[in-house]
């Protein structure tokens, strides 16, 4: 549903995982746009329905975003940039106390 | 013991950095804290780190951020990216949250210059993976170089809505659909200093551009969002009354900006109901000063103008912070206003009448039945004029009644929405309702963060048992 523009700077990639899918980024991709940009428009179901859901402002304002990160819970995806070796978890309903 | 500062700017967008290059000129100690993690708020977003090599896509109108960048870095103010704040309290001690660990920050005065966010557009499905604003697409586009590809549908109103459109086709997208929803146009006086703004000749050749790949339906309404997990296709009602649908990857959804006000209608400053401007604007000073003592704000957050007035904006407060940490005499304050306070008359030249014309639809506002108002707890637009109807009066109360507005967003998706809702269902104004009241943590920050803050001895104390 998204892809790159042919003419970007060069950068060296960077490999992270969402659940167990293995994917590349570029480093100063946020959480939210590699998800975007390896074709998941949802990361999360919700709490209160578990209905799916993804980013959606991209600029930390509806909390849509919302996925696990290095196993702390509740992190906004929109925000946090990826980091080589990141474990990324989408997330089913609540966050999980003492996560 | 908490770090100190005079200066405490929040948001590094164009009123931030500006005001940053200001006050830091002035001999201040000053320190920019920003959510992102390079400087330029969502206008300027990654002006200083595009990936995109084609500069010409975003404008001549994005690049003029790049000159605001520079002299902020460098202007020795102290710059703190991936900082969150999450409270300001009335004595100017500012707390932050940065790499999962909180932080005090004393500070003399602060200049809140959190910007402006998209209109909430609560449209059935709206929720929908799929469904993102028309900001999101730029920030993509600006900070990752993505664009949308596969069948892309941009619905709604306002001058973004056009930038957009020219920025994805200048990158070599194609847009499925532009549905129009601004109503038909009226003429009115404020018309004719719109004719002497910036903005016509501007506004005119996005249109033009645009118009030359797709041919925009207007005067759209009744926009929904359908699909099952995800975005399957966008229906609407076109302007001769005739229900039709697009089948669609991504719905791009756009109806203007409001002021992002969590943060100082948490400190205190009082905001009023602006029926232009549709939205709660805080109430201020000719400096931009708030009626909370030491806390003035600029940009977008003080009423939306727009990226060039918010730089003027920020440079004012500054000064005016300048004079009352007695840097600056009020004569030098006043002589130094004098270039800002000209552009921001020549930038508020024609916005009545873009307020007017691109005044949102009450039905896209407004929403009715199963349309969810508050997206973070799921509450319908039903459930809270039910909760109306058994007695509920207020915002506040809602709360309380069905939780909307005490998800995660606190309140920044359905603050305006369930405002009017309520209005709407009492027979009252958005004015006499007012919004939720908002309290510190702005953001949503974990015990242990809390737990580690630095604390004096008689706040321990204070809580111990004896
Ligand atoms: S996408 Fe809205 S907060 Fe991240």
């Amino acid at each position: 549903m998204f892809h790159r523009l042919p003419d970007l700077a060069d950068a060296a990639l960077v490999t992270l995982t969402i659940d167990s899918e293995v994917i590349t980024a570029r480093p100063s991709d946020t959480v939210a746009a590699a998800l975007l940009a390896a074709g998941h428009a949802a990361c999360r179901e919700t709490a209160v329905s578990s209905t799916p859901r993804g980013p959606y402002c991209l600029m930390g304002v509806c909390f849509d975003c919302l996925v696990t990160i290095d196993g702390v819970g509740n992190r906004q995806g929109c925000l946090v940039r990826v980091r080589e070796g990141m474990h990324v978890e989408t997330q089913r309903g609540k966050r999980v106390a003492g996560r | 013991m908490s770090e100190t500062c005079d200066l405490a700017i929040i948001g590094a967008g164009p009123a931030g950095m500006a005001a940053a290059a200001t006050a830091a000129r002035l001999g201040l100690d000053t320190v920019v804290l920003d959510e992102q993690p390079s400087p330029g708020g969502q206008i300027y977003r990654a002006i200083t780190e595009t990936p995109v090599r084609q500069g010409t896509i975003f404008g001549d109108d994005y690049w003029r951020g790049l000159d605001l960048a520079r002299a902020f870095a460098n202007s020795g103010a102290r710059y703190l990216p991936n900082s969150t704040v999450f409270s300001v309290d009335s004595r100017l001690e500012i707390g932050v949250s940065s790499g999962g660990k909180a932080r005090l920050l004393q500070a003399r005065h602060v200049i809140v210059a959190t910007g402006a966010q998209e209109r909430p557009m609560p449209i059935p499905g709206w929720t929908l993976p799929g469904v993102l604003t028309a900001g999101a697409a730029q920030i993509l586009l600006k900070s990752a170089g993505l664009a949308p590809s596969g069948r892309t549908v941009l619905a709604g109103s306002g001058p973004l809505l056009w930038l957009l459109a020219a920025q994805l086709q200048r990158a070599g997208g194609t847009l499925s659909a532009i549905l129009d929803t601004t109503p038909r146009m009226t003429f009115g006086v404020d018309m004719l200093s719109f004719l002497a703004s910036p903005y016509l000749s501007k506004g005119r050749a996005l249109m033009r551009e645009t118009k030359q790949q797709i041919a925009p339906i207007d005067r759209v309404t009744g926009l929904r969002a359908e699909g099952d997990s995800r975005l399957r296709r966008v229906s609407f009602t076109d302007r001769s009354g005739v229900a039709d649908h697009i089948e669609c990857d991504t719905l791009l959804l756009h109806q203007g900006v409001v002021p992002n006000a969590n943060l100082a209608m948490s400190i205190g400053c009082t905001h009023r109901w602006d029926d232009a401007q549709l939205c709660f604007v805080p109430t201020l000073d000719t400096w931009g000063h708030s009626d909370v003592a030491g806390v003035s704000i600029a940009g977008d957050g003080a009423g939306i103008a727009g990226a060039e007035s918010a730089a003027e904006r920020g440079r004012l407060a500054a000064l005016d912070a300048a004079c009352r940490l007695g840097r600056i005499d009020q004569a030098t304050r006043d002589r130094e206003a004098e270039t800002p306070r000209r552009v921001l008359t020549k930038y508020g030249r024609g916005r009545a009448f873009l307020d007017r014309i691109f005044r949102p639809i009450d039905a896209h506002r407004i929403p009715a039945g199963d349309t969810l108002a508050c997206r973070c707890e799921e509450v319908s637009a039903a459930q809270i004029t039910e909760a109306v109807r058994i007695g509920g009066t207020g915002p506040n109360q809602l709360k309380a009644y069905l939780r909307c507005g005490m998800g995660p967003c606190q309140g920044r998706l359905c603050g305006l929405t369930v405002t009017e809702l309520i209005a709407q269902a009492r027979g009252k104004t958005p004015a006499e309702i007012g919004h939720y009241r908002l309290r510190p943590p702005v953001k949503p920050i974990t015990v242990a963060e809390l737990a580690s803050l630095p604390r004096s001895e008689a706040e321990a104390n204070a809580v111990a048992r004896q």
